[in-house]
């Protein structure tokens, strides 16, 4: 039984006078334990919007969540909010984009380590703050007992990373979303954390949801890839039939798009052409298909079905790129 | 200079330099912001020139019974034969201020009158403080309805010019007192403490570090306490200090109209300006000038220390 079993999930957004915006659009997606799932797309295809829904912190007012989230047999969706308040931190952590806004810049490093586990351990200041540094070591920032009494802003870009992994990770969380976690960072630091992610889930067997737009991120790192594309999943595969043999033309374009160091150096880098402000509704056709290169007339009509695939997957694709003949 | 001593000095200059950073950086501990813009303050002369002026008068207050030459309440019959307006005596022996209309020290009922006024100017903006921080804290928490309504009220108070408010609320009072001035000259405070507390804690909602807070699973109280209201005090800080200024003046406007404490033994600046200053101007315009001077350079150091801390606790100058 899949540990967190997203079903459906629709996120609507809607303001009086407004026409209803649907960032979400019936995503279903689920994650084994100890498993990594990346979720991937481009800025607006409802990445963020998902793993907030899951967490329930989108705002309470201006839109509507439908669908479920099935938690451990718990429907998070339907928990009232001092359930799920018990729930988030403990039994799923989070770790956000921007390392230095996440962290509360009058608090010292120690004290905001120390909270969570004194809010769903119920240890005492002491016996938090004496966790908290063992917590910092783990993730590899040097000298703790001294980064405990520090700000935030006294430190470094990937060592802010490193203390909000060890806050997530504090309460050994079954799950654990990282919303672009390596955005903000240096490319070097990029590979040490995503490193120490790694090892992190691997030792304590937390399942990963990995949010990002970077496709080298997850190659790294998951294990199962769903591609979203204007609020519905496109493509869903795994990590090797992914990148070696994409189905569908954005997936496709996507990773052509890479800048590769061995090609061709006067040739032009690929790009998908068009913005996601050419899309048309799902309910009129495929949201690609104005910026598709494969596009046929039965794109446009009606909406395409996500149809499992028999690697194990789903496509959401009248006319894919073929399979690639095994040599 | 030769090149080469050039780069010595410059080798030596960075030398020192990255010597002063490691100083800095192996204190140990964190420099809170608290502490990093205290360091800053103390750079800035004009914190220094208004901490200087408020602390000058401050050790006045306190220090009155040693400091002043005579009791402020004492009368002088020898200053007081004549209580016409051409005839109050001036400086003399024992009394370097000479004597107000009614022979009584005029240098001691100055140094009183500290006394009087930063109490009344200190405890009307604290007063505030509290209740203006009480009410933004929650209209920012809560929003909703509870938002809406504390900021209508705040919106009809703050509508009024703030002097006008207050006479308002002395006039409604049975009985004038140094209170009815320190409660009047605090209401009209309120509101603009709760805006500005208001303002910033639904900044601090939207915060990223609030939402992760919340994907913490941390209670709505320690959120509210711990995370939004620390990181939205500073603007109401500075405004506090620019506060008291503001205070001291509208209290001495009070009295200086007749609104204030109706004591006449009461040494008060704003009451000493406007009863015998304004009496006796044109023949002893000293009993205005000191009063008058008094009450700006109090509220020039409060400005210049509130400024001044504004830009020390502005988090764009952080390093």
């Amino acid at each position: 039984m899949p540990l967190l079993d997203v079903r459906e999930l629709s996120v609507v957004f809607q303001r009086k006078g407004t026409k209803p915006f649907t960032a979400v659009d019936r995503v279903s997606f689920a994650v084994e334990p100890g498993e990594t799932v990346g979720l991937v797309g481009e800025s607006g295809c409802g990445k963020s919007v998902t793993s907030l829904a899951i967490m329930g912190l989108l705002p309470r007012r201006g839109n509507k969540v439908t669908g479920e989230v099935r938690f451990e047999d718990t429907d998070l969706l339907k928990l009232r909010p001092q359930d799920l308040r018990d729930r988030r931190g403990r039994d799923i952590g989070m770790i956000f984009q921007d390392p230095l806004s996440s962290l509360n810049p009058v608090i010292p490093l120690g004290l905001q380590v120390a909270e969570v586990l004194e809010r769903h351990q119920g240890k005492t200041r002491q016996a938090a703050l004496r966790e908290a540094r063992g917590l910092l070591d783990a993730v590899g920032i040097p000298d703790p007992a001294r980064r405990l009494k520090e700000f935030p802003h006294q430190l470094s870009g990937g060592m802010r990373q490193r203390a909000l992994i060890a806050i997530a990770l504090a309460c050994k969380p079954r799950l654990l979303i990282a919303d672009e976690p390596t955005t903000a960072l240096d490319v070097t630091v990029q590979a040490q954390i995503l490193a120490l992610l790694k090892e992190l889930v691997d030792q304590s067997g937390t399942a990963l949801v990995m949010i990002t737009h970077d496709l080298g991120v997850v190659a790294g790192l998951c294990d199962t890839v769903n591609v979203l594309y204007a609020g519905r999943v496109v493509e869903r595969a795994g990590r090797h039939a992914l990148f070696g043999d994409p189905r569908h033309p954005y997936t496709h374009g996507l990773l052509q798009s890479v800048p590769r160091l061995d090609a061709d150096r006067g040739g032009r880098l690929h790009q998908i052409r068009g913005s996601v402000n050419d899309n048309i509704p799902w309910s009129e056709g495929c949201a690609f298909a104005p910026r598709c290169d494969r596009v046929v007339d039965d794109c446009i009509g009606e909406t395409v079905p996500l149809e499992p695939t028999s690697r194990g997957g789903a496509l959401r694709c009248t006319n894919p790129v073929p399979q690639e003949v095994p040599a | 200079m030769s090149g080469a001593g050039g780069i010595t000095t410059l080798a030596d200059h960075k030398r020192r330099r990255i010597d002063e950073l490691t100083a800095r950086t192996s204190e140990g501990g964190g420099v809170s912001l608290i502490r990093d813009a205290g360091r800053r303050l103390l750079r800035n002369p004009t914190a220094i020139v208004g901490a200087a002026i408020i602390l000058l008068f401050l050790i006045i207050a306190i220090f009155a019974p040693l400091v002043a030459p005579h009791d402020p309440v004492q009368r002088f019959p020898e200053l007081t034969r004549d209580l016409t307006v051409d005839s109050v005596p001036g400086a003399s022996a024992g009394h370097p201020l000479g004597s107000d209309p009614l022979g009584r020290d005029f240098a001691s009922r100055m140094i009183y009158g500290a006394r009087q006024t930063l109490f009344v100017g200190v405890l009307a903006t604290l007063i505030g403080l509290l209740f203006g921080v009480l009410l933004g804290a929650i209209a920012g928490a809560a929003g909703g309805w509870v938002d809406v309504l504390i900021m209508r009220v705040t919106d009809v108070m703050l509508a009024l010019p703030s002097l006008l408010l207050a006479i308002t609320l002395v006039a409604l009072a049975r009985e004038s007192t140094q209170w009815t001035v320190i409660i009047a000259v605090a209401v009209v405070n309120v509101p603009i403490f709760a805006r500005l507390l208001r303002g910033s804690m639904l900044a601090q909602r939207e915060s990223d570090h609030v939402l992760a807070a919340r994907a913490l699973g941390v209670r709505r109280r320690d959120i509210v306490l711990r995370h939004m209201l620390p990181n939205s005090l500073t603007a109401v800080i500075v405004q506090a200090t620019l506060t008291f200024a503001v205070a001291i003046l509208d209290a001495a406007a009070l009295s200086f109209l007749g609104l204030g404490d109706p004591d006449i033994n009461r040494a008060e600046w704003g009451l000493m300006l406007g009863v015998d200053g304004v009496r006796y101007l044109e023949v002893r315009p000293e009993l205005a000038y000191f009063p008058a001077l008094a009450i700006i350079l109090v509220a020039l150091g409060f400005t210049l220390l509130g400024e001044s801390m504004r830009e020390a606790l502005d988090p764009k100058n952080r390093r």
